[in-house]
């Protein structure tokens, strides 16, 4: 028996995530999205901390080359080519054009799991060596980015801007199928990390032409579909076509599924928030009302896919200031009381401390230094747009631009400080109506965007009690990378938005280390192996892993 | 949609929402030009037959026009915009469209069209065409005529500037002629809003006086600031930069375009209109 043990405890470590092991907070592992379920970016690791992390250094970086005809050695420690595997419906000629990785990289027993639109990766996580390269030739879609794959077991699970879900052997890189996931022809394509939730795997799409965002779940054995979630009202009768002009506006209505969500094991809720309503800067046909459940948190039941709740961050929204970011949820005392809470910081400006097994507001801050949009809040507690600060024939200079106060770019907290960290952009634009067609526009057309400068950005720490501002970190540049990671070493990770990737302290903001590699372009993660803590981080092609020396 | 990328993704989609514009002034029923890359990037499509949409074009203005809109967008008896219809996005040869005007959805409201199958597939093949000139993110593929973006009274526009602006700029200094410099008053709203421009002159140069401990303060053109490090151009355009560390070395940026950014929290709208206004007389 005691052989047996040692002979086990011998063998490598299965890289494999089961449905429990989904289920821990985020230490050793990074094994979907958000490191766990929680969405806090939040790891347990400290041998990097606040005293250590002046000793932070280069482990190795890779870069890595999409599409067929990878160069071989082209990393810099010239490793052979990577075993290619192709997969896919089109034809292999689309130029999809350089390859920026956005991904969230999943860390699973040493082994790196990433992608960029159309490829998936298996590397070497000591080495950054690729083990298999996955490549899917497109029937096209937009290819702006893809925030990565999510793992069942030992399958992975990626989304493809031609809008299939394919599922892949994680040990081999071979397909095991592939579903449909939208139409083409209607606009869709896909951008999202997938998020499995027991053995549902959730998936969301996104479009810009007028048509209905969704959610879906497939079976993460099978692929087959399990249900489709609505995120606007599709028929006579559901619930929120009162906030809709017609039937037809609300089946055009939008909210998309743009950014994966957060996920409450207890009361099988998945939270996420949704897309802009289209036409995106025009009232038109879409009628005065708030457009639910556009720009929303919707807290959908993972084995029945029918809404909880919802709570809308932007009412009526007019800048395409999606709600698509990532919300966070926190167990934690809330005027004297331990509550079950999300926050989430709107790409409007806005802050909102919700119960997250009601939805009751709790908080609403303006987080936005400059932001203006708004006059005052609506009887729900959502800020309640100006009609004077939508788009205007001679001209409405409003803050944020549509880029938004943060973007897709994933917050972080820490439950040792208690704050929310959010990069904060407040940059300014001239909003011109061009199109006063009283039908309104298409898509995101009617307007014209004129970006006249910032009134300063910044990485700012929020108070989840209060929503306010506790400090603000000012960048230099337009500030922000690809999102932030926060750790029990008492630091907060991020990309400056000048060439820097920042380990600052989580208390002040002050930067304590630097390193000048360029924009980072992911969220930063962390990983533990072979007793190192590994922090890992991309800019545009390149894999960076740091680890003490 | 969420995932824009920036400024650069912004100033390409104003351009060619300008050449939109531009080529499509009029609300007449487009004669689509076929349009690379359409709104769905990659996206592979029969070409139509000219003959086929030209048949359709003259069989949707008898009889679909007056519900569905000159342009397809929707007309003004109710009938909905087709060029966003999940249906007619789909339709590959017909077979979509063409069981809709044979009467599949009376009961949603939209009768059965007498027409014979062969003229339901130019329709389609009509309909396709003009989808296949659908701008980038949904963009309509044609507009009306932006209407002009003077709005403002050029008179308070003079008040103020005298109040607000008048410390800085002269209309007989560096703003003689802004008007003939920059004819498009869109355009010359932007550049003064934004504080660009020639008007700004040499002097938008942002500058740094970097001041380590027991040197001589240096000074000349702000290359690079961040947390971490300081770089400038000096006068005689050799470079020097400077390891920061919190508060050392002392660094003071000047910013000439700061006053213009502190603004934007303070004009209103009103303001910014009728200061346009009175900049366009600037002749």
């Amino acid at each position: 028996m005691r052989i047996l043990l040692l002979l086990c405890a011998a063998l490598p470590a299965l890289a494999q995530v089961t449905p429990a092991d989904l289920l821990k907070p985020l230490k050793n592992d990074w094994p979907t999205y958000n490191g766990d379920y929680s969405g806090r970016r939040f790891s347990a690791l400290k041998d990097i901390n606040t005293a250590t992390v002046k000793h932070l250094s280069l482990a190795w970086s890779q870069r890595y080359t999409p599409g067929p005809n990878a160069p071989a050695g082209r990393g810099r420690g010239g490793a052979p080519p990577a075993k290619l595997i192709i997969g896919g419906e089109g034809t292999g000629d689309f130029a999809a054009g350089g390859g920026t990785i956005k991904a969230s990289v999943l860390a699973v027993g040493g082994t790196l799991y990433f992608s960029m639109p159309d490829n998936a990766w298996a590397v070497d996580a000591r080495d950054g060596r690729e083990l298999w390269h996955y490549y899917w030739k497109t029937r096209g879609g937009t290819h702006i980015g893809n925030r990565g794959l999510a793992m069942w077991n030992h399958y992975l699970y990626m989304e493809t801007p031609d809008n299939y879900l394919v599922s892949l052997d994680a040990r081999t890189g071979k397909e095991r199928w592939h579903k449909t996931i939208a139409d083409l022809d209607q606009g869709y394509f896909s951008t999202p990390a997938p998020i499995v939730a027991g053995n549902h795997v959730l998936v969301g799409t996104g479009n810009d032409i007028d048509s209905p965002g969704f959610l879906l779940s497939f079976d993460a054995e099978t692929g087959e579909l399990e249900w489709k979630f609505y995120t606007v009202p599709m028929q006579k009768g559901d619930p929120g076509l009162d906030t809709w002009a017609s039937l037809d506006a609300a089946r055009h209505g939008g909210a998309q599924t743009w950014i994966p969500g957060a996920y409450d094991p207890e009361t099988k809720l998945y939270i996420i928030g949704t897309g802009n309503p289209t036409p995106a800067y025009t009232t038109g046909k879409r009628g005065d009302g708030d457009n639910l459940f556009t720009c929303s948190l919707v807290a959908i039941h993972v084995d029945t896919g029918k809404m909880a709740w919802y709570f809308q961050t932007s009412p009526h929204d007019m800048h395409d200031y999606d709600s698509a970011q990532t919300p966070i949820l926190i167990d934690a005392p809330f005027n004297g009381k331990p509550r079950k809470l999300v926050l989430t910081a709107a790409r409007n400006g806005y802050f909102f401390t919700l119960d997250r097994v009601t939805g009751e507001r709790l908080v609403t801050s303006k987080y936005g230094e400059f932001t203006n949009w708004a006059k005052g809040l609506n009887k729900f507690g959502g800020p309640e747009h100006d009609p004077r600060k939508d788009p205007t024939v001679g001209g409405a200079l409003v803050s944020p631009t549509s880029d938004g106060t943060v973007n897709w770019q994933p917050p972080a907290y820490s439950p040792d400080t208690g704050l929310f960290y959010v990069p904060e952009g407040n940059g300014f634009s001239l909003f011109y109506l061009t199109d006063v067609d009283p039908r309104g526009s298409m898509g995101l057309g009617g307007k014209e965007e004129v970006g006249v400068g910032t009134g300063g950005n910044y990485l700012s720490a929020i108070d989840y009690r209060t929503g306010k501002v506790v400090w603000r970190h000012r960048y230099y540049g337009n500030g922000g990378g690809g999102g932030l990671l926060a750790t029990a070493g008492g630091l907060l990770f991020a990309g400056d938005g000048m060439g820097n990737f920042v380990a600052h302290d989580a208390k002040t903001g002050k930067p304590l280390w630097n390193t000048r590699i360029g924009n980072v372009t992911n969220a930063p993660q962390t990983f533990l192996l072979d007793g190192h803590q590994y922090v890992t981080v991309a800019t545009g092609d390149t894999l960076w892993a740091f680890i003490l020396n | 949609m969420t995932l824009l990328t920036g400024r650069l993704a912004l100033a390409l989609l104003t351009t060619q929402f300008l050449t939109t514009q531009l080529l499509a002034q009029t609300p007449a029923i487009p004669t689509p030009a076929r349009r690379q890359g359409g709104f769905v990037p990659g996206q592979k499509r029969a070409d139509e037959d000219p003959a086929q949409v030209a048949r359709g074009k003259s069989l949707y203005g008898l009889s679909c026009r007056a519900c569905h809109g000159a342009d397809l967008r929707g007309g003004d008896i109710g009938g909905p915009n087709l060029l966003r219809s999940q249906l007619a996005l789909s339709d590959r040869e017909g077979e979509k469209i063409v069981p809709v005007i044979e009467g599949s959805l009376q009961a949603g409201g939209m009768p059965a069209i007498p027409m014979s199958g062969a003229d339901a597939k130019a329709v389609a093949a009509y309909v396709r065409s003009v989808m296949a000139t659908i701008g980038g993110q949904g963009m309509p593929p044609s507009a009306l005529q932006p209407p002009t973006i003077l709005v403002g009274n050029a008179t308070a526009g003079k008040a103020y500037f005298e109040k607000q602006c008048a410390s800085c700029h002269s209309v007989t200094g560096d703003l003689q002629g802004l008007a003939a410099r920059i004819p498009d008053p869109k355009t010359l709203q932007n550049t003064w809003v934004a504080g660009r421009g020639r008007a700004a002159g040499p002097n938008r140069k942002v500058t740094v006086t970097v001041t380590a401990p027991g040197e001589a303060p240096v000074s000349g053109r702000l290359l690079r600031l961040d947390d971490f490090l300081v770089a400038l151009e000096l006068p005689d355009e050799t470079s020097r930069s400077f390891r920061r560390n919190g508060d050392v070395p002392k660094v003071e940026v000047n910013d000439p375009l700061a006053p213009h950014r502190a603004l934007f929290s303070v004009y209103s709208d009103e303001d910014i209109h009728n200061v346009t206004a009175y900049l366009v007389t600037l002749k």
